[in-house]
């Protein structure tokens, strides 16, 4: 899938969390999405980049404003190298948390987008990949 | 850094939330919210969240806890101004705010409150001889 652009932002604090959500707010608009869609990738990114920090210990988040064919979307790369998720089923079921969120972040995100990918190595690091599509 | 100002309003507080918070400052917020309830000892606490973009998860529990402590102040809690496009999100977060009364707007989160604390509506002077 071609990358039109791309960029890559620090996960550390939660200030970045913000910056985060402001920069998949503007790549959002920039690909035409409409206020629902924005709104919706843009609670995504915020619910995986928190994770990043929170349980992944801090990474990276990659934009990428992808074309196929006619079609034009979002896809944003969440990357830690943190303790990793032994149990990802049991991460992605509602209400399952190890900290003392509500456990909505990973399920939540996936519905909030077209198409949701995580994988993760214990002790390595976890990887997620969150895609919407105008 | 960054602060979100509390109104004290005759026996109801008011919060308009205007800045994109990240996450201390949502706790930072909730902590004093709290001991403002406490202190003034408000009826009623009105959460104008018209300028939110989104309502995330953490955002989300940082309301839904600030109305049950404001409950266990005896004081009810009313957000007004959801975005229309932040509640379909919401929803399909899997968030549907417990025990969170929700108006439209400014004037229909206070005649609610109004209608919920009788106090604030029949008794306006009660107040009128406390020192601050």
């Amino acid at each position: 899938m071609p990358v039109a652009r791309s960029d890559t932002l620090e996960l550390r604090s939660a200030a970045d969390v913000v910056s985060v959500r402001q920069a998949v707010r503007t790549w959002a608009i920039e690909a035409g999405f409409s206020l629902v869609d924005q709104t919706k990738m843009v609670t995504a990114a915020s619910e995986i980049a928190r994770n990043t920090i929170d349980y992944g210990g801090g990474g990276t988040a990659t934009l990428e404003l992808i074309v196929e064919g006619p079609r034009r979307g979002l896809r944003v790369v969440f990357e830690d190298t943190g303790p990793g998720i032994p149990d990802i089923q049991q991460a992605l079921t509602d209400h399952f948390t190890t900290g003392n969120g509500l456990g909505l972040g990973l399920g939540g995100a996936k519905r909030l987008v077209n198409d949701f990918n995580i994988s993760s190595r214990v002790g390595e690091g976890t990887r997620v990949v969150i895609t919407r599509w105008k | 850094m960054d602060r979100i100002p509390i109104l004290k309003l005759r026996d109801l507080l008011l919060v308009s939330i205007q800045v994109d918070m990240h996450d201390r400052l949502a706790m930072q917020l909730q902590d004093e919210l709290t001991a403002k309830i406490s202190e003034t000892g408000a009826r009623g606490v009105l959460i104008d969240i018209s300028s939110l973009d989104i309502v995330d998860s953490f955002i989300g529990r940082m309301i839904a806890n600030i109305a049950a402590m404001a409950r266990v102040l005896d004081a009810e809690t009313v957000v007004v101004g959801m975005q229309p496009a932040v509640a379909i999100t919401l929803v399909e977060l899997g968030l549907n705010l417990p025990g969170v009364r929700t108006a439209l707007n400014v004037d229909k989160g206070m005649a609610l409150l109004e209608s919920a604390t009788p106090d604030v509506e029949d008794l306006p002077d009660a107040d009128a001889g406390r020192t601050e």
